[in-house]
């Protein structure tokens, strides 16, 4: 093969990293070098360094150690089956990369993950090798983010969490059938399994002993996971639930959904259409509101399973239960002003503070920051009365784009 | 009466005058506020009316937001901070009461300048200036706020890049970190420090990281708005990916096609070093 050059590397194993949605680099301690006897720092709150056209932050240097693969998973563009180009970095090239763009201010970070050659373990004893060496011997204190293979040994799964403040885990796609058919070489147990170690890794690491002591640092920002939309045929509601379900057994920090995207030489198995990216957007806002607002992954889905594409789950939700609304802001309790559409939590905060102090009214509102288009017919407040929109037939039209004619040619 | 506030330490300046004012109970409609050098203002001569002083007492988030809101580029600034100050002193008005027009226009003004600091703490780009035999790096960067953030954003870097050298120049100020030394000066040279070769992988890196089917430029630029582009060493690469994305994305649609994954369209090397004065 021949020898390529550093440029052709990372131009060839970022290409391949870019299906991974997660570019957080928030969550976890606060770090820093003002000591001068290292490089770095981390805040807690993440930062971007700038946005690709795709509309997507980049706040980490988001690579592949390698993009050669043993595996055969349809949606990946590095399938084995795949005719895609192959690279492979040395660990020193990572190591000197991500410095390198770390110095000028590029990014917060890494984000290593690999394809998988010779064997599991020995990918994960690589990929662990870079993050030591950013650690030990280049003193780095910014942020790590390592791809966890969930078939590598558990001892390298610890080590790396000793060095990186986040890992994942891929559950690739929302049901176990897709996964078996998609991914012959995944299973749903072994991944499980992996998330369940790096979950107990992370409260024994929180946890002090009698006397006191720590136990060893272990991935401070948690674990996160992906899930693809779009490639099987998993309803909205089952993906929902499948992600209440991680939340809740492995205190995942987020998940994310990649709508399927069309790849260069593309498996036959799967649709090369345009990715759902409003399907996707639609996933994270209810995401959201199962983490912020209160909402259980049940009463989000509607009973066709497919959440509404031309109006937001919150106001989907509104709609569908009427009989709740109109609410009166100034008593209303924390929890139901949550689930009044176009009031976001910090408008709720503010609302719950000023109304300490007096009677709010419309104007208020206005001035707190709340969509008063989306909220006006669920709420009642002095200046203002839905009167009879909340039973309004014609409420949805009120906020659906407008039907289109479709092109007859 | 006319205050002229230092260009460095600015909002420290401001706090020790509004004290002494308030002391003198002297009506903050009466000051004409300005920074750096400013010709005197014709009818600043008129003598102020005393009136009772006022003990100022706020709250530290009352405190921190003020002067926050005060590296605002607004001119009103500081006149409308005083009044604010003796108002909340005086509890005729609650902090974080958005209903009061002149409290709601601080609060903005000091989002605003939080995101503007945030933001400058992600487009800062250093290239590499360090001298032949030197034994700690060295590295330059040229940023244009759209307020007077510098002194405020600086400390990040501070913490974030302990083991090397750095300088951030914008349009007023500069702010140096040597030895673990910070320092605010006035800007000498106006200018970008010379082009650094690690740029070139970095544009690399920008253009394999971008995803052709998943074109949303509109979300790019509410993020990363145009204003800052000139000083993005990877935005000149912008314009070249959005128009090839379509031809990419057509391409993997065509099963024939062979793959030519890497290094797609755009011309990842500069035309001509960017010629900025």
């Amino acid at each position: 093969m021949v020898q390529r050059t550093l440029p052709e590397k990372l131009s060839i194993l970022a290409d391949a990293a870019k299906y991974d949605a997660s570019c957080a680099s928030s969550g976890g301690e606060r770090r820093g070098s003002r000591d001068g006897k290292g490089i770095g720092s981390t805040t807690g709150a993440g930062i971007c360094h700038a946005w690709a056209p795709d509309g997507r932050c980049i706040s980490l240097l988001k690579v592949l150690l390698t993009n050669f693969c043993i595996y055969d998973c349809a949606y990946c563009i590095n399938r084995v089956s795949s005719r895609v180009e192959r690279a492979r970095f040395s660990v020193e090239e990572v190591v000197s990369l991500t410095l390198e763009f770390y110095r000028r201010n590029y990014i917060e970070g890494l984000f290593l993950s690999s394809g998988i050659i010779r064997s599991p373990d020995e990918t994960m004893a690589e990929m662990v090798r870079v993050a030591r060496t950013l650690r030990e011997r280049e003193h780095f204190r910014g942020y790590i983010h390592l791809k966890t293979i969930p078939d590598a040994a558990p001892e390298l799964i610890a080590e790396a969490g000793t060095w990186a403040d986040r890992l994942s885990i891929n559950v690739e796609l929302p049901t176990e059938a897709a996964l078996t058919q998609l991914a012959p070489e995944k299973s749903v147990k072994t991944i499980h399994g992996a998330m369940a170690e790096v979950k107990a890794r992370g409260e024994a690491a929180r946890d002090r002993t009698a006397r006191g002591t720590r136990a060893p640092r272990f991935a401070p920002a948690g674990q996160s996971t992906q899930m693809i939309v779009g490639a099987d045929a998993a309803t909205d509601g089952e993906i929902l639930r499948r992600s209440s379900s991680l939340y809740n057994s492995f205190a995942l920090r987020r998940v994310y959904y990649s709508a399927f995207s069309p790849i260069p030489d593309a498996s036959r198995m799967l649709p090369l259409i345009q990715p759902p990216l409003v399907r996707e957007h639609r996933l994270y806002q209810a995401d959201w509101l199962m983490r912020n607002y209160g909402f259980d992954a049940t009463e989000i889905a509607p009973p066709t399973g497919m959440l509404d594409l031309q109006i937001d789950p919150k106001l989907a939700w509104a709609l569908a239960h009427r009989a709740l609304f109109p609410v009166d802001v100034n008593r209303a309790a924390r929890e139901m002003l949550l689930r009044i559409p176009g009031i976001g939590p910090r408008s709720v905060e503010r609302i719950v503070t000023a109304r300490r102090h007096r009677t709010l009214r419309y104007e208020d509102l206005l001035a707190i920051g709340c969509v008063l288009k989306h909220a006006e017919p669920f709420i009642t407040l002095p200046g203002w009365s839905p009167r009879a929109l909340p039973d309004d037939a014609n409420l949805r039209a009120r906020f659906a784009p407008a039907p289109e004619q479709l092109s007859l040619f | 009466m006319q205050i002229t506030l230092p260009r460095i330490g600015t909002v420290a300046a401001w706090r020790q005058q509004v004290r002494r004012l308030a002391a003198a109970g002297i009506d903050p409609a009466a000051v004409i506020w300005s920074v750096g050098e400013t010709a005197p203002d014709l009818f600043a001569a008129a003598p102020p009316r005393p009136a009772a002083p006022t003990r100022l007492m706020l709250s530290r988030e009352a405190v921190e937001g003020i002067e926050m809101a005060l590296m605002h580029s607004d001119p009103e600034r500081f006149s409308r901070a005083h009044a604010l100050v003796l108002r909340l002193s005086r509890r005729e008005l609650r902090w974080g009461d958005r209903s009061d027009p002149a409290l709601r226009r601080l609060l903005d003004q000091q989002k605003a300048v939080g995101r503007e600091i945030h933001k400058m703490h992600g487009f800062v780009r250093f290239r590499e200036v360090t001298p032949p035999g030197a034994n700690r790096r060295a590295f330059a960067a040229w940023f244009e706020p759209e307020h007077p953030i510098l002194e405020a954003a600086a400390p990040f870097f501070a913490r974030r890049f302990g083991d090397m050298d750095w300088l951030i120049a914008t349009p007023t100020l500069t702010a140096s970190c040597e030895d673990g030394e910070m320092r605010i000066t006035e800007t000498e040279a106006r200018q970008p420090p010379p082009e650094d070769a690690a740029e070139e992988l970095w544009r690399v890196y920008f253009a394999a990281i971008f995803n052709p089917a998943r074109l949303m430029v509109r979300a790019m630029k509410s993020h990363m708005p145009q204003k800052y582009w000139k000083n993005l060493p990877e935005a000149d690469l912008i314009p070249g990916l959005i128009r090839a994305a379509e031809t990419r994305v057509r391409a993997m649609h065509d099963p024939g096609t062979a793959l030519p994954a890497t290094l797609p369209g755009p011309r990842l090397r500069r035309k001509a070093p960017a010629g900025r004065s």
